[in-house]
């Protein structure tokens, strides 16, 4: 199974050669709208949606001019400036510079077509904020930030574009940061991922002492392909990178919390795209670092397993609409996580999940918005129920996402969970079950959010009079249902993703044919069959109690996200708390203390030398003469007189 | 001879003696007059600065004047790389801080509303900020190496009142210590500069003809003791930091933005120009303990910010962190880390003085340093918490910013960093990226703390920033905007004299050569 | 002959010292001082006798003129405090205390 990765080659000119306009539209957005401030108030919110799609304009120009070249062409470096310059004489230490490439522009277009989408449900979502400006200027930052990172041709870019979706997305987590508990969702967010981005970071130096360069393309001719403990350590760092970013084990609790910022943020930030960084960077390095059958590679696979079983037993607890799709999303990603752990066979399905869940993730998250929107900002699933007569666009939309999240045969998830799944049964049986095991939970769990939501009887709190949602919030749903109904089959039936990402990220020597009736395939159906009917026979069928049950261990358990906040108390922040108090104290009364006992003790003893002075001129007289007479003796002892 | 540095260094002497003989009760003309001069010098040196070519000769617009024949002592100047960039920042953030410090010394607010009022006259604050600024550039510009110690020194009479005058509650205490540290630092160093002067026996003190001069390891290790002492107090190194909360959060908010990020600096300079090329051999015999400090200085200031309930406290205990990053940079005998660490002495300049700045507005509307007096802030002030932020996340080394290349530079510089068979410095770069984390935590937590959540009450009273304090802090950000994308021109400067340092002290000053052999 | 003008000479300051140590009457003291000097006067003298020159001697009239100058000066000092404190003792005039 060789990968063949094509060359990068320098690309000046055309659309590709000012595709750095995809990222300076929305940041001059961004710019405009902080810095013209309220006199932006009242036309700020067009001039968000227009920047994202002038970038998505470019997107897809570039995408067009980039088809057009043969496949072995189709990776064109594009240089900007130089970043950091080297010693006198020598080359730049890290010159910046876009890749377009399929995968990279796969991404590109994902960014800026769903972002737009959710740019222009934004208007109506947010329309009675009075800082909705300033939200389309964190919206088009989190765009650029988004954008340069996927498009970057070095680690330092990257890196930059990682740590700029993370600063948007602190900014929109902590939007309505007068709530303290979005306040600190913000910060969670934000610390928690600098613990990821420490390992990227270390992962960066690792690379430059070996290699001596963090650009792609200098990479790909210096990496032989082969696994040693330094490009094991490598991937590992990377790995810890990939799971702060996309909230895999054990860097998983900071996504629940990032609920609190609002829902098309959720949409587009914590499920269609920044939370995708880690399976991008694993891609993207999967040539270097990641190697088929690698070390490195395993461990993705298993942390990606392990994530999605997790992510969807907290998706079956939750009554919050949001935190019941955040796990569902951490569940999502850990499909793609371990998608991307299998190499080449797995990346196309990896990215195609992506894309799908993209679409469909999205869809659902804006109809939960749509659901919100109408109940008052209400969020427990508990106070819903028979919406879908109230709300048939969104009632609509929202089951055609379920209908792919949960794989139904011929929507989008049905293909590339189903790749995924298939891949992983091929290569690792083991995680390959267990991510079957997954999908009959997310049967269950994704179930019981619709029908707790629009089926049943009302369970409305007394001033809730739901509505449907305006035009501009409901066409974004279904222009992103469509894509859940038709993307999967579209990417992956005859290999269409595959063929094209394959010069970005090479392919398996034989390509894998789709089969509707394999083993896995037919055993996932059946168990997300079974979890679906046993949602109904829980929440469907029955009266769904308005007050939460006290539940069972395993129900608590999840409640609870599995214990992870909990252990990271005791793990991190009860001993950091203790550590920076002792700290304190030490350097108080410790350093300080040395230093200011030491002017006290100098103090101390000129206060007591001073009391020779006793003003008495008899005694000074005295202490003379003695002095004289000391002299004098002293003379008289050496013999000089 | 060129004569742009007296030049430089007269005009804000001059100034100084104009607005010190200003009649009593024209504070407006004083301030007015102080700006004009420090806008002056700036534009002195943007024109000055143009004419450096960064391939040329190592000390530029040189000029040496006859002081103390007998001694040989010259009044010798010049600059090279580093040294003009350091001056670059002190003359940008003289005019802000002279902008910002348009109230301060009308006195401090508490926060119950008593004045403490300072003990000297507003156009003596002025004054003393533009001697300031002349014995600034005159410490950076200095060539030979006894007017680098009286300047060193000097420095201190003109911050001490600024602090001991003008400061707030514990003023005097602070003044007294952070006198007293440096005046015990400046002893040591005096002593190794005659004791260098007498070894050499080449009967001058200027800096070129003395590089190289010292052979003898074991005298080396001696001098560079005194030097060294002296510059970790400056600068402050752990465990030898303790004036530095004290003074900055004591200090009106202009002094402590020079405090912090000018004067220290002269610390990590004088690393990085005489402790390295003077004495290379003691230099590295020493980089172990010094890295060991260095890294000890970067987590225990983290941790200790992350304690701290008063602001400008934090804010210093932040800078101890930034601080050891310089050191560590300096000390790792890589060219990657040391033009990082150089270029981290500017940066860091712009980052703290700008969140000094912010918190120092924040302050005065409260009268309280205290975070847990705040909150809220950003609802009813969003431009002073939008800055607070922004100046937050350079100072968290957020990648774009400014301080994140110079950080990411020494730390990579120090991760592949050839010397003492790269195993120990390794460790050291790694522990030293541990305090993104920390640097995270200290700064949102505190703008959580401060700036986020239900607004209390006094607060809801807050004036959002007027057009002057925007105009302090916006052409910060903005420079830590651009350099955090371009840093290309101040690197361009940096790296020829960072090349030549490591030349003397005779390490690879390849980044190339840093690189292992692959696999 | 040179030894007893010497052992009065070192009797003489000896008492000058006592008395300058013990008493407290401030021109008792002053008096001591004088003697002392005069001690010390008579050392020279008897020095330059023995050595043959006249240096001793010059030295002798020296002293004499310092000691006129300093009674000018030190009985000044005694009448004002005497004036201001109205007491002539030593030992009130303590405000060097620390």
């Amino acid at each position: 199974m060789e990968s063949q990765i094509a060359e990068i080659t320098q690309h000046t000119g055309g659309v590709i050669g000012v595709s750095w306009l995809m990222i300076a539209f929305p940041l001059l957005g961004a710019f405009i709208l902080l810095v013209f401030n309220r006199f932006t108030n009242r036309w700020g919110h067009l001039l968000g949606v227009a920047m994202s799609l002038a970038s998505f304009v470019v997107a897809v120009l570039a995408f067009f001019e980039l088809i057009g070249f043969g496949e072995e062409a189709r990776r064109r470096a594009v240089h900007l400036f130089e970043f950091i310059p080297g010693m006198p004489g020598e080359p730049p230490m890290v010159d910046m510079g876009l890749l377009i490439d399929p995968l990279s522009i796969s991404f590109a277009l994902l960014i800026t077509g769903v972002g737009s989408l959710i740019h222009i449900y934004s208007i109506g979502y947010m329309s009675h904020d009075e800082h909705r400006r300033r939200f389309f200027a964190y919206l088009n930052l989190f765009v650029a930030a988004m954008l340069l990172l996927v498009l970057a041709d070095n680690y330092v870019g990257l890196f930059i574009g990682w740590e700029g979706v993370g600063l948007a997305s602190y900014l929109l987590i902590g939007f309505w940061q007068f709530k303290p508990s979005a306040a600190v969702a913000a910060k969670k967010a934000f610390v928690v991922n600098r613990v990821g981005d420490f390992g990227l970071l270390v992962g960066m130096f690792v690379i430059w002492t070996t290699f001596g360069t963090l650009a792609f393309k200098d990479l790909a001719a210096q990496t032989s392909g082969v696994e040693n403990g330094t490009t094991l350590a490598i991937g590992l760092l990377l790995l810890l990178g990939a799971c702060g970013k996309s909230a895999q084990l054990p860097l998983q609790s900071w996504l629940l919390d990032a609920m609190e910022g609002p829902t098309p943020v959720s949409a587009l930030i914590h499920a269609a795209t920044m939370v995708t960084a880690g399976v991008y960077l694993v891609v993207r390095s999967g040539a270097f670092f990641f190697h088929e059958g690698s070390g490195a590679a395993l461990a993705v696979a298993i942390v990606g397993a392990a994530t999605l079983l997790a992510g969807a037993i907290i998706g079956c607890a939750k009554d919050d609409i949001k935190k019941g799709l955040a796990g569902s999303t951490m569940s999502q990603i850990g499909y793609m996580m371990l998608g991307a752990g299998l190499g080449p066979a797995g990346y196309a399905f990896a990215i195609g999940h992506l894309i799908t869940h993209g679409f469909f993730k999205a869809d659902m998250f804006l109809g939960a918005g749509s659901v919100m929107h109408g109940m008052n900002d209400e969020v427990d699933m508990r106070k819903y129920g028979a919406l879908r007569k109230v709300m048939p666009v969104t009632f609509i939309t929202f089951f055609i996402g379920y209908l792919a999240i949960i794989g139904f045969p011929l929507l989008s998830g049905y293909f590339t969970k189903d790749g995924i799944i298939e891949t992983a049964v091929h290569h690792q049986p083991v995680l390959g079950w267990l991510a079957v095991l997954g999908a009959g939970i997310t049967g269950f769990y994704m179930s019981r959010m619709v029908f707790m939501t629009f089926f049943g009887q009302k369970r409305w709190a007394d001033d809730a009079h739901p509505h449907e949602s305006p035009a501009v919030m409901t066409w974004p749903l279904i222009i992103l249902s469509i894509g859940s109904i038709f993307l999967g089959g579209y990417l992956i039936l005859s290999n269409t993703l595959m063929l094209f990402l394959s010069p970005a990220v090479g392919r398996p020597a034989e390509l894998p044919e789709f089969h509707f009736t394999s083993v896995p395939g037919l055993a996932t159906l059946a168990l997300v069959a079974v979890g679906a009917a046993f949602a109904w026979m829980r929440y469907g069928r029955v009266e769904v109690p308005a007050v939460q049950p006290r539940g069972n261990f395993l129900t608590t358990f999840a409640r609870r996200d599995l214990y992870g906040d909990a252990l990271n108390e005791s793990l991190f922040m009860r001993p950091g708390q203790w550590l920076t108090r002792i700290a304190v104290f030490f350097d108080n009364r410790g350093v300080d203390g040395l230093v200011n006992g030491l002017a006290a003790g100098i103090g101390g003893s000129s206060g007591r030398l001073r009391r020779i002075q006793t003003g008495f001129a008899r005694t000074y007289a005295l202490s003379i003469l003695i002095g004289a007479a000391l002299l004098t003796g002293a003379l008289l002892l050496v013999g000089n007189i | 001879m060129s004569p742009w540095l007296p030049i430089l260094m007269a005009v804000p002497v001059v100034g100084a003696i104009v607005v010190a003989l200003l009649p009593k009760g024209s504070d407006k003309l004083a301030k007015q007059v102080t700006l004009a001069v420090s806008l002056l010098v700036l534009v002195l040196t943007g024109v000055m600065a143009a004419g450096f070519k960064p391939s040329g000769e190592r000390f530029q617009f040189t000029a040496a004047y006859d002081w103390i024949p007998s001694f040989g002592v010259k009044f010798g100047v010049g600059v090279d790389g580093v040294a003009l960039v350091l001056i670059a920042l002190s003359v940008v953030l003289v005019p802000i801080v002279v902008l910002a410090s348009w109230h301060d010394a009308d006195g401090v607010k508490t926060a119950d509303g008593t004045l403490i009022t300072p003990k000297r006259s507003v156009k003596t604050y002025f004054s003393l900020l533009l001697v300031l600024e002349t014995m600034m550039i005159g410490v950076f510009a200095a060539t030979d190496i006894f007017l680098f110690y009286v300047f060193f020194e000097a420095m201190l009479i003109p911050m001490y009142f600024m602090i001991g005058s003008y400061g707030g509650a514990q003023r005097s205490y602070a003044a007294v210590k952070f006198l007293l540290y440096s005046l015990f630092g400046g002893l040591l160093m005096l002593v190794a500069v005659i004791g260098l002067y007498v070894v050499a026996g080449s009967k001058t003190f200027m800096f070129p003809e003395l590089v190289g001069a010292i052979q003898d390891p074991t005298t080396q290790k001696w001098l560079f003791g005194g030097f060294f002492i002296a510059f970790a107090i400056k600068a402050p190194l752990w465990p030898v930091h303790t004036w530095l909360p004290d003074a900055a959060a004591q200090a009106p908010a202009g002094a402590a933005v020079l405090l912090v990020g000018v004067l220290d600096k002269v610390g990590t300079f004088g690393m990085l120009r005489f402790c390295l090329e003077l004495f290379p051999d003691a230099a590295k015999a020493f980089t172990m303990p010094i890295v060991v400090l260095a890294v000890i200085s970067i987590i225990y200031g983290a941790i200790v910010a992350i304690g701290q309930t008063d602001m400008k406290r934090l804010i210093a205990y932040t800078s101890i962190s930034h601080f050891g990053f310089i050191v560590l940079g300096v000390f790792a005998m890589s060219a990657t880390a040391q033009s990082g660490a150089a270029l981290y002495m500017v940066n860091h300049g712009f980052a703290t003085g700008a969140l000094f700045l912010a918190a120092g507005f924040l302050i005065a509307r409260r009268g309280s340093p205290f975070i847990g007096d705040y909150g809220g802030v950003q609802k009813v002030a969003p431009l002073l918490a939008g800055f607070f932020l922004v100046a937050g996340l350079a100072g968290l080394s957020l990648p774009g910013l400014s301080s994140f290349v110079s950080e990411f530079m020494v730390m990579i510089g120090t991760y592949s960093s050839a010397a003492h068979g790269s195993g120990a410095l390794t460790v050291a770069a790694v522990i030293a990226a541990l305090a993104v984390i920390l640097a995270a935590v200290y700064i949102l937590w505190m703008i959580q703390r401060a700036m986020n959540g239900p607004t209390a009450e006094p607060v809801k009273l807050f004036k959002d920033l007027n057009a002057r304090e925007v105009w302090v802090l916006a052409p910060l950000i903005a420079l830590i905007i651009g350099f955090g994308f371009f840093p290309k021109p101040l690197l361009d400067v940096i790296n020829p004299s960072v090349h030549q340092t490591l030349t003397n002290v005779q390490v690879p000053t390849s980044t190339i050569a840093e690189k292992g052999t692959g696999q | 002959m040179t030894t007893h003008y010497l052992v009065l000479s070192g009797l003489l300051f000896a008492i000058g010292a006592l008395g300058v140590l013990i008493r407290r009457n401030a021109i008792v003291v002053f008096m001591c001082v004088e003697l002392m000097l005069n001690a010390c006067n008579l050392a020279f003298v008897t020095f330059s006798r023995q050595v043959g020159n006249l240096e001793g001697q010059v030295i002798a009239f020296f002293v004499m003129v310092v000691a006129a100058a300093e009674v000018v000066v030190g009985l000044a000092i005694i009448v004002t405090i005497f004036r201001t404190r109205r007491s002539a003792s030593v030992d009130d005039a303590n405000l060097l205390k620390y």
